[in-house]
């Protein structure tokens, strides 16, 4: 049998997606071809912001990358226009006068931005903010300019504010309205936002009408209708979408505000589809992924033949994707005449939560700072659940389960990657699956923005029941399902001596490990039998192994070790000669009070260490960093203590050491605390009479302030405390936890009850003592070891003509 | 079809490190290889580029018949070049023989050699499917 012919008009998430959803059904009825006018294969568009930011590239928000579509064996014809539907003769016309012939076309063609007809739009540096070359551009203005205007405070104006801000720039947002995101919240939580975000460093113009953009080529500044002027460098229009429906309009296919189409995506047209932004459904068109998804499938079933009830419209949902706020809303947001509602306002935490009712049943909600309650409420909205049912399930803690239990299979769990309850549900049992990781391997829930986590954990719980429970203890990776603890046991049980062993002996299902366990066993290993066991270097990380940090060209950075931050003219001179020997490209100073030289090549390390001579400053390592200080009693007027003197105590007796993660420490003299202690994994105070010694704080991707672990009189007693503080990190932690989660884990009163006991706080000194016993300078011992230094560091040269 | 062959030495078997990579440069600085001893004994050698942001695979982790790049963690076959799951890009990879405890590497006259098909296209810039600009 011939195939039929499938030509998809826009290359986008909706369009594509629905094509998945086709090849789902019918993976061989089709040829199939796609048209899109962006270069780039199909992309995330939601993640454009995290694009703007500059954290993010496109390959990282790519969905279906080039093999994709070659190995579905899908035609792709990128930078090329479709200009033209002959719907007699079933053929479409592109603007490089190409024809091809369909059976079933899909017009996904999106939306375009709404650019206001401003006079001077039309000025460089004018931009909407809908795809990657925006973005481009946006990035570009902020490396030269400093000024940016985004005209529209809506959903897509804040998060584009947002971006520039992150780029430094000073940014106004430009609203007609007085009330930010007002399609989606109500008074009270758009004002909340607004605080929120001011202080976040935006600045807005409320109840402003945009009347003309100035500036001779590129824009100066924007004139509102009032007469006030105000400066920019750079004019984000993000005002709004409109369906991109001109190409279906012109070839004779009904449209009214996008293009009309029934509850099987059909337009008028027999055999012509269309799908996404570009439709108007039952009078609702639709800009969120969520609903498009939907109505792609109910679009593929249809092509494929398959009998369904069609797409029904459906309830929309928002959250901002703006880091420090939680902005959720859904379905009904303004209360009318015959609205109830239910309202929780907190000034004072930046809590507001409102529920709407009509008739007894759920029909809306907006929520600011708190929104965990959002996806159970969009499900009770979409099931027009009565109140009872939210109010009555608010205190049980099963409601994730019963909400995931009572959503039906059709709904989008994972709406970054469109992932429903039924393709979980089906993973789960055909394959076994028992883990949410497993789950994210396998179908991509969860794994772009994270936000659904909580959700596929309930619906992994509800499907497998009680195999859950066993489960959920953390394997070491998904090389084994058994997690640290009992690994552990099995080593000290057993008597392991090596990772092969563990893996070979405990049945991992992969040969050789992974990247994930390899060094989580080797530090195990070595923590449970430091004085004998043998560390693998080939188990240790690139920076580990090699003693130094690798950077984005293969060149290494070197830090030498300085002890309380204290250095000399001697010490100085000789990092100053290396580095003109070497010709180091960057002399940075650390945030650990040492000094960095970057972009050493690796054959130069070993020599570079044997010149400066001076001991590592292990800034590779999962273990002891720095321990920073201020500068202490010896001259500053405030200094109640000899900081510096502390902290090289500190460092001396801790440098070398190994760690689930890295450890940063530091001392102060004063409550003024200038060397950090509160965001230190250890951070000693020194008062007049007294030390406090703070733990488990962080400064970096998960802050954290740091608890009181103890107050103690004298030095040899924060050495002591601090020793099996850390010695308790190193036996319980998971590898490659740092002190701030296993802190939070275990609970500052656990570890304050374990210290407490006179006979373990030794013990755990006496462990910690042994530890160190057998430490050694990690650049000393590769000078020493010749092995070492041509394993690790030698390259081979071979000449041209090998070629 | 003749091939112009030339087998180059590396190193000897014995100092090649078990489950650890090593740099191999081609003088011009044209080409690199990360050349892997695993823990079967054989002796693989691939370009040492990782197909996702040009990582040096020969400082990576190998498990296996498998190097994780030390930039961001692509699991990469030293076999096949492939990528794996879920991430998608190939490296090219290079014949090995050991003759005397000597290890060396065959290089066609383009220095392409047996590199697998999907090699041949590279991420972003290539159009896979279809023939746009025809």
């Amino acid at each position: 049998m011939d195939k039929q012919k499938l030509v998809l008009i826009g290359n986008g998430m909706a369009g594509v997606r629905a094509v998945e959803e086709v090849l789902k059904l019918s993976p061989e009825k089709f040829d199939i071809t796609v048209f899109g006018d962006e270069p780039y294969p199909n992309y995330n568009r939601i993640q454009l912001s995290k694009v703007l930011q500059g954290d993010t590239e496109i390959a990282d928000i790519t969905l279906n990358d080039w093999n994709w579509y070659e190995e579905n064996g899908i035609s792709l014809y990128i930078g090329e226009s479709v200009t033209g539907i002959d719907t007699a003769q079933q053929m479409i016309l592109t603007d490089k006068g190409r024809q091809v012939a369909y059976d079933k076309l899909i017009i996904a063609t999106g939306s375009v931005p709404f650019m206001l007809p401003l006079p001077g739009a039309d000025k460089e540096g004018v931009t909407a903010f809908r795809n990657i070359r925006d973005c481009e551009q946006m990035i570009k203005a902020s490396q030269e300019y400093k000024k940016a205007i985004v005209i529209g405070g809506g959903l897509l104006g804040l998060e584009a504010a947002r971006g520039l801000l992150n780029l430094g720039m000073t940014v106004d947002v430009v609203h007609l309205s007085d009330c930010l995101m007002e399609r989606q919240l109500d008074k009270a939580a758009a004002k909340m936002l607004q605080k929120e975000l001011e202080s976040q460093g935006m600045n807005f113009l409320l109840e402003k009408q945009s009347a003309e953009i100035t500036g001779e080529e590129r824009v100066a500044g924007l004139k509102f209708a009032d007469g006030e002027e105000v400066e920019a460098d750079l004019v984000v229009m993000a005002v709004g979408i409109k369906p991109n429906a001109a190409l279906a309009k012109d070839s004779g296919i009904e449209v009214n505000r996008g293009i009309l189409v029934n509850d099987h995506l059909e337009t008028n047209v027999p055999g012509v589809y269309a799908v996404g932004e570009c439709v108007e459904h039952r009078g609702a068109v639709y800009g969120l992924v969520a609903p498009l998804y939907q109505q792609g499938q109910e679009m593929a079933k249809r092509i494929c033949g398959t009998e369904s009830a069609g797409y029904q419209g459906s309830v929309l949902s928002t959250q901002l994707k703006v880091s420090g706020v939680d902005v959720f809303s859904a379905g009904k947001i303004v209360e009318d005449a015959e609205t109830k509602s239910v309202k929780v306002f907190d000034d004072w935490r930046g809590v507001y939560q409102k529920v709407l009712i009509d008739d007894g049943k759920i029909t809306g909600a907006v929520l600011f700072g708190d929104t965990k309650d959002g996806n159970r409420l969009l499900s009770l909205i979409n099931k027009s659940a009565p109140i009872e049912e939210y109010m009555d399930n608010a205190a049980s803690l099963e409601t994730g389960i019963d909400l995931v239990a009572s959503m039906p299979n059709e709904e989008i769990i994972c709406g970054c990657n469109g992932v429903t309850k039924g393709a979980i549900v089906d993973a789960i049992n055909s394959q076994g699956l028992t883990t949410v990781e497993q789950v994210k391997g396998c179908t991509s829930a969860s794994r772009s923005c994270g936000g659904c986590t909580s959700l596929v954990s309930d619906l992994v719980a509800c499907t497998v029941g009680d195999a859950f429970e066993e489960n959920q203890k953390e394997s070491v990776c998904s090389c084994t399902t058994l997690s640290k603890d009992e690994v552990i046991e099995e080593i000290k049980a057993k008597g392991l001596s090596h990772t092969r062993e563990v893996m070979n002996v405990l049945g991992w299902t992969s040969e050789g490990g992974c990247s994930k366990c390899r060094p989580a066993l080797n530090y195990y290993l070595g923590m449970l039998n430091p004085t004998g066991y043998k560390d693998e270097k080939e188990s240790r990380y690139v920076n580990e192994r090699l003693r130094a940090n690798i950077q984005k060209d293969g060149t290494y950075s070197v830090v030498p070790r300085m002890y309380g931050g204290v250095t000399n003219s001697k010490d100085l001179r000789k990092i100053a000669d290396v580095a003109d020997k070497y010709e180091v490209k960057l002399i940075k100073v650390t945030g650990g009070q040492r000094i960095d030289l970057f972009g050493v090549k690796k054959d130069d390390l070993p020599s570079i260490w044997a010149e400066l001579d001076m001991p590592s400053g292990a800034a590779y390592s999962k273990g002891l960093r720095t321990v920073k200080t201020c500068v202490g009693a010896d001259f500053c007027r405030f200094g109640t203590s000899d900081s510096i003197g502390l902290g090289t105590q500190l460092e001396k007796k801790f440098e070398g050491m190994n760690a689930p993660h890295k450890v940063k420490m530091s001392v102060s003299a004063c409550p003024r605390n200038c060397a950090e202690g509160a965001v230190k994994d250890v951070g000693i105070i020194g008062l007049d009479g007294e030390f406090e010694i703070y733990v488990g704080g962080n400064a970096g991707t998960h802050m954290r302030q740091a608890e009181l672990l103890a107050k103690v009189k004298t030095e040899q007693e924060v050495l002591e405390t601090t020793a099996a503080f850390l010695q308790y990190y190193r036996e319980t932690a998971n590898y490659l936890d740092r002190t701030s989660v296993w802190v939070e884990r275990m609970g500052i009163e656990h570890i304050k009850e374990v210290l407490a006991d006179e006979q373990t706080f030794n013990e755990l000194n006496k462990r910690m003592d042994e530890n160190m016993s057998v430490v050694q300078d990690g650049w000393k011992e590769v000078l020493e070891d010749e092995t070492m230094a041509r394993d690790l560091y030698e390259n081979v040269k071979i000449p041209v003509g090998a070629k | 079809m003749e091939k112009l062959v030339s087998k180059v030495f590396i190193t000897k078997v014995d100092e090649l490190p078990e489950n650890l990579g090593k740099r191999v440069y081609v003088e011009d600085g044209n080409l690199e290889l990360a050349v892997f001893k695993l823990a079967n004994g054989d002796i693989r050698a691939i370009e040492n580029r990782c197909p996702h942001k040009a990582g040096v695979l020969s400082e990576g982790m190998v498990s296996g018949e498998y190097v994780f790049c030390p930039m961001h963690d692509w699991k990469i076959s030293v076999v096949d070049g492939k990528a794996q799951g879920p991430d998608v890009g190939c490296v090219k990879t290079f014949e090995v023989t050991v003759e005397n405890g000597e290890v060396y590497v065959l290089f066609d006259g383009s220095g392409e050699a047996s590199a697998p098909l999907e090699c041949s296209h590279s991420l972003g810039n290539t159009i896979v499917a279809g023939k746009a600009g025809e």
